[in-house]
């Protein structure tokens, strides 16, 4: 197997340095052979990497333990749905998935693309191969083969670290990679529109699906991530502004931007300079993720593996910038906008400041990430920033994004008239004073909260106004009743009312985040039958009374579980557990230091969280850390609604009849109607 | 004015703002971030160190982990090599803290001049390094 993996690496590697080679010289201009060949190469690329992929699985499944990577990942008694996950457990087979899925996306960037973009094509072929053999690249030379193989074959692997033996792990890194990875799409765009010098809208149309592909795994793979930190970790939170979580809310933030920057070129022909540099910089933020979390240059709780292979990504991250930035500038004069701002009271005002505000956000993040090198570089000593500054920075920033969610979409675009801005902003901003309000008739005295709620509210009044007004437009027009109103409204209109379930589920985040402010704690040690008590912030008395500490033997582990009778407010509200788990390998030795595992009881309004922190010299006696976080299922249930909004607007087809219009009305952009229904 | 001058102000107090935020916020919650051969030096030249909220980021000296569970107190040792350092801690500490071997921690807190670190806050590294592992079996057998 290892054979056949290395030999596909191989042909990976050969196959596209051909192809972004022959891309790139531009050799293929004037020959459609030799163009067809550069982008059939996808295909190629494609085949070799699932085949190497395919080697990988067959290793893991058989647990040929003489291969490096499956004695360090996996160990014969690990349940089958880990050895499979274990592709991507470790540096090595996330470089593997990473190139896999790249040339995945690659080729059907090439299927999918449309006759229109055909002088594109080549070059996308061109980056994102030269993109996937960089990975490879880093697989053969940069000591991070996964099929390399042992001096000697140890009987049974070292198993998956427990923390990793977790569901929400099996795919938060996969959604975030994929996100990751589909930015590359959009980047092999904007650099064949750079290198082609097609640089009217198209390119543009082209990555809209792949931009918002991106963007939803991205959120899925941020989501995913804090709910594993929060009921693994067991810390109690679920955002710790760790380095390696930064690097992932980074392209998140450039790519929202984005997003909303590109309507403004689409319809106004404005900003394409930002537009290309926010691709090519979402592009290099993702690859600096990667960076970061390999080199171990910053520290990080997150312990990968530090090896050579973060030098290989800060070398790669140079060259794209030098390389991109470069041609940018060559291309700096085709770049021109086609009109200019007409007024600040203007949709296109409001997406400058969101805009502003989204890469201000992102500014701020990566200064506080690198800070400790910064200063270092500078002072020579190093300072460090943690959660307090991100927290004084990134707060007000956020409410200010906050409030422009809530007026970009109400605005009209070139130029609100006072009629227009009193029509549309007069119930969604009495929403939001009378929730502030109320917040504070109700003893909330935070002002950041109180900001937080009467924001969302004045969102939430705003999204509620839009879908009000389209039902009842849609009810008179076509006498249709509310629900089927309703669907059909999302339907004809998918990219507007999609983004206001997106916009929905920001709110959603914004409101939880709150609850956070009122986390309450205990520390506490209790005998079998002692009891404690925990007043939680909605006024509920929690009283948890401890049943002692029981033991058994598990698949691959011993579990040692803490038991809890729970009573609120007098009435009993069932047990909680919290384990501490020793994992065994099939020998029944230990492997790895003991895990927790936390017992959280959720309803809407607060989580009980409960850590089993140990027992007392063998006893029963056991110590618990208790909080109640408040809001905490409003994160989850927020990017559920997040993702909900992204799929919705992403969907094929679903374009009105006067949007067509104004696409194809466009300056500089005469395509044929079938075209603009693909891509609205 | 032209709605581009009104947009380029907006735009300078927006980014004169986020540029104050995060100077304010690193005066204000910045740390020094220190070794252990660090710290020593600079509380010899300089007491102002003693007693002033720091990181230290160090390993754990093998077999120096004495918890007191009924207090919920963790002593242990950090070293760099060159220096080490009693801690005390009083709380719940990860899974991952151990002195096994010698895990990579991150204690945040104050050094005294009794010589004892009172740490407020310990992060261990997932002791996860399995990658490193065959190859650093390699070694020692080499």
């Amino acid at each position: 197997m290892t054979l056949l993996g290395n030999f596909s690496l191989w042909v990976a590697l050969l196959l596209s340095a051909w192809a972004a080679a022959t891309s790139f010289s531009g050799g293929w201009r004037d020959k459609p052979q030799v163009a067809l060949a550069v982008v059939r190469s996808t295909y190629g690329v494609w085949i070799a990497l699932i085949v190497a992929s395919i080697a990988l699985w067959k290793g893991l499944f058989a647990h040929d333990f003489n291969i490096e990577y499956v004695a360090a990942y996996t160990s014969r008694n690990l349940p089958d749905s880990y050895v499979f996950s274990a592709f991507w457990a470790g540096q090595k087979g996330s470089l593997l998935f990473w190139a896999a899925v790249l040339a995945t996306f690659g080729a059907i960037a090439q299927f999918t693309a449309s006759k229109r973009h055909k002088e594109l094509m080549p070059y996308v072929a061109g980056v994102t191969l030269a993109v996937t053999g960089f990975f490879v690249i880093v697989m053969l030379f940069g000591g991070a083969n996964p099929f390399d193989r042992l001096s000697f074959t140890p009987p049974d692997g070292r198993g998956l670290n427990p923390q990793l033996q977790n569901p929400g792990m099996v795919i938060h890194p996969p959604m975030l990679y994929l996100g990751y990875i589909a930015i590359t799409i959009p980047f092999a765009f904007a650099m064949a529109a750079l290198l082609s010098r097609k640089l009217d809208t198209g390119w543009v149309h082209a990555i809209r699906r792949w931009s918002l592909l991106a963007w939803i795994f991205l959120s899925v793979g941020i989501t995913l991530g804090m709910w594993w930190a929060y009921v693994e970790l067991g810390w109690g939170g679920y955002w710790a502004w760790d380095p390696v979580e930064n690097a992932s809310l980074l392209p998140w933030l450039t790519l929202t931007a984005f997003l909303h920057s590109v309507m403004i070129q689409e319809k106004r022909g404005m900003l394409k300079k930002w537009n290309v540099g926010l691709v090519v910089g979402t592009f290099l933020l993702s690859i600096f993720g990667t960076f970061i979390t390999r080199s171990g240059i910053i520290a990080s709780v997150h312990s990968f593996t530090q090896s050579n292979v973060g030098y290989f990504f800060l070398a790669f991250l140079i060259i794209v910038a030098v390389v991109a930035f470069t041609l940018l500038y060559t291309r700096w004069h085709l770049l021109e906008p086609e009109t200019e701002l007409e007024s600040m009271a203007s949709r296109e005002a409001a997406f400058l400041f969101n805009n502003l505000a989204l890469v201000g956000i992102a500014f701020s993040v990566l200064w506080g990430t690198l800070f400790p090198i910064l200063s270092e570089a500078v002072r020579g000593t190093k300072i460090t920033v943690g959660p307090p500054f991100f927290n004084r920075v990134n707060i007000p920033l956020g409410l200010l994004l906050l409030a422009l969610t809530g007026i970009g979409p109400l605005i009209a675009w070139r130029k609100a008239s006072p009629e227009n801005l009193r029509r549309q902003f007069t119930f969604p901003v009495a929403t939001g004073l009378v929730i502030a309000l109320a917040a504070m008739g109700v003893g909330i005295r935070d002002f950041y909260v109180l900001m937080a709620l009467g924001l969302g509210a004045f969102v939430l009044g705003t999204i509620a106004q839009e879908f009000y007004r389209g039902i009842r437009a849609r009810n008179r027009m076509h006498g249709e009743g509310v629900i089927s109103a309703f669907l059909a409204l999302i339907g004809r209109n998918r990219r507007r009312y999609g983004g206001y379930i997106v916009h929905l589920g920001i709110v959603i985040y914004f409101v939880a985040f709150t609850g956070m402010a009122f986390k309450v704690t205990q520390e506490v040690t209790l005998k079998p039958g002692d009891s404690t008590e925990i007043k939680s912030p909605f006024g509920h008395t929690w009283k948890l009374t401890s049943l002692g500490v029981s033991q058994y033997e598990a698949l691959n582990r011993v579990v040692s579980a803490a038991t809890l009778e729970l009573e609120r407010d007098g009435k009993p509200m069932g047990r909680i557990n919290s384990e501490k788990r020793q994992h065994v390998d099939s020998f029944g030795q230990k492997s790895f230091e003991p895990s927790t595992e936390v017992g959280i009881l959720s309803d809407l309004r607060e989580d009980l969280y409960v850590v089993y922190a140990g027992s007392i010299g063998g006893t029963e006696e056991s110590s618990f850390a208790i909080s109640i976080n408040p809001l905490v299922w409003w994160v989850w249930y927020g990017g559920v609604v997040l993702v909900i909004g992204g799929i919705i607007t992403m969907w094929p087809g679903g374009v009105s009849q006067p949007a067509r219009k104004r696409q194809s009305a466009q300056a500089g952009y005469a395509v044929p109607m079938a075209g603009a229904a693909v891509e609205p | 004015m032209r709605a581009g001058h009104k947009f380029l102000i907006g735009a300078t107090v927006i980014v004169a703002s986020v540029a104050l935020l995060i100077t304010e916020g690193v005066k204000q919650t910045g740390m020094y971030f220190l070794t252990p051969t660090e710290l020593a030096a600079r509380t010899q030249a300089d007491p102002s160190f003693y007693d002033l909220g720091i990181k230290v980021s160090a390993k754990v000296v093998p077999g120096s982990i004495v918890r007191n569970d009924a207090e919920r107190r963790v002593d242990f040792r950090i070293s760099d090599g060159g220096h080490e350092f009693p801690v005390t801690y009083v709380g719940m500490v990860p899974d991952t803290f151990t002195d096994q071997n010698e895990i990579d921690v991150i204690v945040e807190g104050k050094y005294s001049r009794d010589g004892v670190f009172h740490a407020t806050e310990v992060l261990a590294k997932c002791g996860s390094k399995y990658e490193a592992v065959f190859e650093e079996q390699g070694k020692k057998a080499a």
